[in-house]
């Protein structure tokens, strides 16, 4: 074999830094336009910037190329550009707040959450040489994952913002533990499903149809995942309860194939909402605010005030947007982090906010396309968990926005202002690298070996 | 595990297009309905965000849009907004607009089909709309003579140029000013506006057209004199003016003012029946000549006819089918007659050029802005509403009024002056309206006036139209003329 010299695949590197120099050109063309139309125009901190934005694609280029040569090439670009969308749409809030007369700097210190994200992402892919180590963890993660959704109910640190207790306070900064823990929870969710999918499948009484597993198999999990909403239920942190149900049953469904899951899963759902929202007045609150956006009573309380502000600044923008600098955005509150998606499709139109989202299903895409293509049922697993989570998370959140269901505390990825929500996803897409990088090289060296026997 | 894997993706499309399809609803179909919401303050700073066109008198912008730092861009401000608000009317993110403001909104805010080309242009160049700029016929001096005159009085002044119906001053007291309607704050506007809607004096009305039509009083007697021209009679013709006239059919006279005699007998001609405004005489007349001439005369000169200057003008009434009393109470103004200052300048008006009346207008010019002219207003006939003859007959006997009988207080040293009082009883218990029209010079008349003054003014019960309204009228007259003798 040692004479092997002619190997051409196409692995895509190639791709990735041609797509890396559009995404690079989209973040630094969407700032400058934001600089021109809301702020003082185009001057040296742009340069500053766009230098910056090129550095880091070049260096995650070249780390990518070194320590996973045949991850995917569409994944990084798509993140890099709704990543820098999502910094100048914040750079423009910034604007915007400060002509209402509040100086805010979000936008330097996203800047600086997504640098320490994209790093951590980076060193994460440099260190970790196969996602299958991470299976040696499943007990850890989930306990990782439990810890960490507590931590915000711990006196002294847990801190609770606009009625979620979903913060800890450390260090004079605040973190939102639960980022990380969904993460946490994929590993631990895949790493038990795949030692215990076969009992879980095949072991069990059947009752009405539907084979029920075993409870000594089925117990760790249930009890972890119940923990878990239980904490968020307390937590009053009703979006990231709604994602963790559905990454559970969708990881459920993955492992056992069995479509029955699904089916009880959406039926408890559809139990717990109704239940909750009986007995929860905050709950029942938001279901009204949901149905009830734009009628005088509701919106007067203030109650759907937020909503039906993101909608109208939707609907100015209309098909084109009004143009980045050129709408109000700040009308809405959390325009910067909540509702970015709203500001997003006021400024950037229909058209800006449909590339958005097509952007997203990219990612997700991408995600399940290695979940198919890697050959170890962890690795499955891990990268399905991380795609449909992404997908879901942008489900409860955008669909939220856009009136589809109640509006519930998510944030968007990559957009949303937040450091807890940057680290966390640009890890996950480390792990999703790394995963993919394995679902390709399988592919890859079959297609050196045929070469070979040429 | 790759089947249910392909199953979560076609789910994961699923969920994207249901937010694609949401985000369409929103961002298409539903934008038009969500940006006409009320609450959508995104609409408002759209509407108020561009440079809308200013109102321009006597070559100055006394309405007009200034660039601030704020999300509405513009500030509207109002040079002098007393002054000229009951034409400009106001333009606020609280109550909407009134108004020029409102009539002539398209072109202000540059959306007329007129200014086509030129949004067309601004839309290649990349430029925000803009609007058009609104010249107005007024006169700043004699408006501003005009709101002088009138002092702390209710009530209203026109000023016509009686030759091309060019409004050269209206002036309505109380007034406001409509900068304070124009803050940027809906609620601070809506507060501001529920106080001056609130506010007895009603200084949003403006007198000289809207709301409140007023009876004419002896100013009317005009009306019944030009329809006894017209039916065959003369200054000289004897009419019947006795100390007081028995009303056929009930128990109730008519007097005149104080009870006087009009003249040495009970025939006088009626060119002194006017000049000491003899309501027995013009009551007996009225009904001599019947209700329906008096009406075919006072449709000529507008009674009964609604018309956009271009704000819109509350038709003056006259009372339908009148018996015998009610005729000879309308004859002389009262009963059911009812007449805008506006309408009253009209009649001098009519009489001053000669029996043609001009229609009245507002807007001289618009241009749009780059300054080329996009409208312009050309007088237009309203009506023949007298013979030459009768025109010049009546215009003696203004002329008499002035110099030997009622209106003897809007004398000017060196002008003939033709006018004409009025003094309309508002009740048992409230003070009359007084009355003055005139048009100077009476030989080749280049202004119209009509002054009301509601109650009377500070003299109250003993207010008379030669008393009150004459001087005011004078000081309009004067500042009229000297404008047309210096331009």
């Amino acid at each position: 074999m040692a004479t092997v010299l002619e190997v051409s695949v196409r692995v895509g590197r190639r791709s990735e830094a041609v797509l890396l120099a559009i995404a690079c050109a989209i973040a630094i063309a969407a700032r400058a336009f934001v600089d021109a139309n809301a702020g003082p125009g185009i001057g040296p901190s742009l340069a500053v910037y766009a230098v910056a934005v090129i550095a880091i694609a070049a260096a995650a280029h070249v780390v990518i190329r070194l320590k996973a040569p045949d991850a995917d090439p569409v994944l990084l670009p798509a993140v890099f550009a709704l990543n820098g969308l999502g910094l100048a749409m914040i750079h423009r809030i910034d604007f915007a707040y400060l002509a209402s007369g509040r100086e805010t700097h979000f936008a330097q210190t996203q800047t600086l959450w997504a640098l320490i994200g994209i790093v951590g992402a980076l060193v994460l892919v440099a260190v970790l040489p196969d996602h299958r180590l991470l299976r040696r963890y499943t007990y850890t993660a989930g306990a990782v994952g439990l810890v960490g959704l507590l931590l915000p109910l711990a006196p002294v640190i847990g801190r609770e913002v606009n009625g979620a207790r979903i913060w800890v306070g450390l260090f004079g900064r605040s973190f939102q533990p639960g980022e990380f823990a969904k993460i946490a929870f994929v590993i631990f969710f895949a790493g038990y499903l795949v030692s215990h999918r076969d009992t879980l499948a095949l072991a069990g009484p059947k009752v009405l149809g539907i084979r029920l597993p075993r409870p000594r198999d089925l117990g760790p999990i249930l009890v972890v995942w119940a923990a878990a909403l239980l904490v968020q239920v307390a937590e009053r942190d009703l979006g990231a309860s709604l994602l963790f149900f559905g990454l559970f049953v969708a990881m459920l469904y993955v492992a056992t194939q069995r479509i029955s899951w699904v089916i009880v899963g959406m039926g408890l759902f559809a139990v717990g909402a109704v239940v909750a929202g009986t007995l929860f007045s905050h709950v029942g609150a938001r279901y009204d605010a949901w149905l009830h956006a734009l009628d005088a009573e509701v919106y007067d309380s203030g109650r759907s005030y937020q909503l039906v502000q993101g909608l109208f600044g939707m609907a100015s923008g209309g098909l084109f947007g009004t143009g980045l600098g050129d709408g109000s955005p700040a009308l809405v509150p959390y325009a910067e982090s909540d509702f970015i998606m709203a500001s997003l499709g006021e400024e950037l139109g229909l058209t800006g906010f449909m590339a958005i989202l097509a952007l997203y299903l990219v990612v997700v895409q991408r995600a399940l396309r290695a979940a198919i293509g890697v050959r170890d049922g962890f690795g499955k697993l891990v990268a399905a968990g991380l795609g449909f989570a992404m997908a879901l998370q942008l489900f409860v959140v955008v669909g939220g926005v856009t009136r589809v269901i109640p509006l519930t505390g998510l944030t968007t990825p990559f957009l949303a202002y937040g450091g807890s929500s940057m680290i966390a996803n640009w890890l996950a897409i480390a792990l999703l690298l790394r995963v993919s990088d394995a679902a390709r090289a399988g592919a890859a060296d079959s297609a050196r070996a045929k070469q070979v026997a040429r | 595990m790759n089947e249910p894997i392909r199953r979560l993706s076609v789910l994961v499309l699923l969920l994207f297009l249901t937010l694609m399809v949401s985000a369409s609803w929103l961002q298409f179909a539903k934008a038009g309905q969500l940006g006409d919401d009320p609450r959508n303050v995104r609409t408002l700073y759209r509407q108020f965000g561009s440079f809308r066109g200013p109102i321009i008198v006597d070559g100055q912008a006394v309405v007009s849009s200034v660039p601030v730092d704020d999300p509405f861009n513009y500030q509207r401000t109002y040079l002098d907004g007393p002054l000229y608000a009951p034409l400009t009317g106001y333009y606020s993110i609280g109550p909407g607009r009134s108004g020029l403001e409102a009539t002539e909104n398209a072109l202000l805010d540059g959306s007329a089909d007129a200014l086509f080309w030129t949004r067309l242009g601004n839309l290649f160049a990349g430029q925000e709309q803009e609007g058009a700029s609104v010249e107005l016929t007024i006169d700043a001096t004699v408006q501003r003579a005009a709101y002088d005159a009138l002092g702390d009085n209710r009530g209203a002044v026109v000023a016509l140029d009686p030759r091309t119906g060019a409004i050269l001053a209206m002036v309505s007291k109380p007034s406001y000013d409509p900068t304070t309607l124009a803050v940027h704050s809906s609620s601070e506007a809506n507060r501001i506006y529920s106080s001056l809607v609130a506010d007895q004096t009603d200084p949003l009305i403006n007198r000289a057209i809207g709301g409140d039509t007023y009876a004419p009083g002896s100013t009317f007697k005009l009306i019944v004199a030009a329809a006894a021209l017209d039916s065959g009679y003369g200054p000289d013709t004897l009419v019947y003016a006795p100390q007081e006239l028995a009303l056929p059919g009930t128990t109730a006279t008519i007097q005149n003012y104080g009870g006087e005699r009009c003249g040495a007998s009970d025939n006088i001609p009626l060119i002194d029946a006017l000049r000491v405004s003899c309501n027995t005489a013009f009551a007996d007349l009225a009904m001599r000549l019947g209700w329906g001439v008096i009406e075919r005369t006072a449709a000529k000169f507008g009674w009964e006819q609604s018309l956009n200057i271009p704000l819109s003008v509350t038709p003056s009434r006259l009372p339908d089918n009148p018996n015998n009393p009610q005729i000879a109470q309308s004859g002389i103004g009262q009963f059911d007659v009812r007449a805008t200052p506006l309408q009253m300048a009209m009649v001098a008006s009519a009489i001053a050029n000669g029996g043609v009346l001009m229609k009245p207008y507002l807007v001289s010019t618009v241009r749009d802005p780059d300054l080329k002219v996009i409208e312009h207003t050309s007088p237009e006939v309203f009506s023949s509403s007298l013979s030459p003859d009768t025109a010049g007959a009546l215009n003696a006997m203004m002329q008499a009024v002035v110099s030997d009988g009622t209106g003897s207080n809007a004398q000017i040293a060196g002008i003939t002056v033709a006018g004409k009082t009025g003094t309309s009883e508002t009740g048992a218990d409230t003070a009359p309206h007084t009355w003055f029209i005139a048009f100077a010079p009476a030989n080749d008349p280049v202004v119209a006036v009509a002054v009301l003054i509601e109650n009377g003014g500070d003299l109250g019960n003993e207010a008379t139209g030669g008393r009150v309204s004459a001087p005011i009228a004078k000081a309009v007259i004067q500042a009229a003329i000297d404008r047309a003798a210096g331009g």
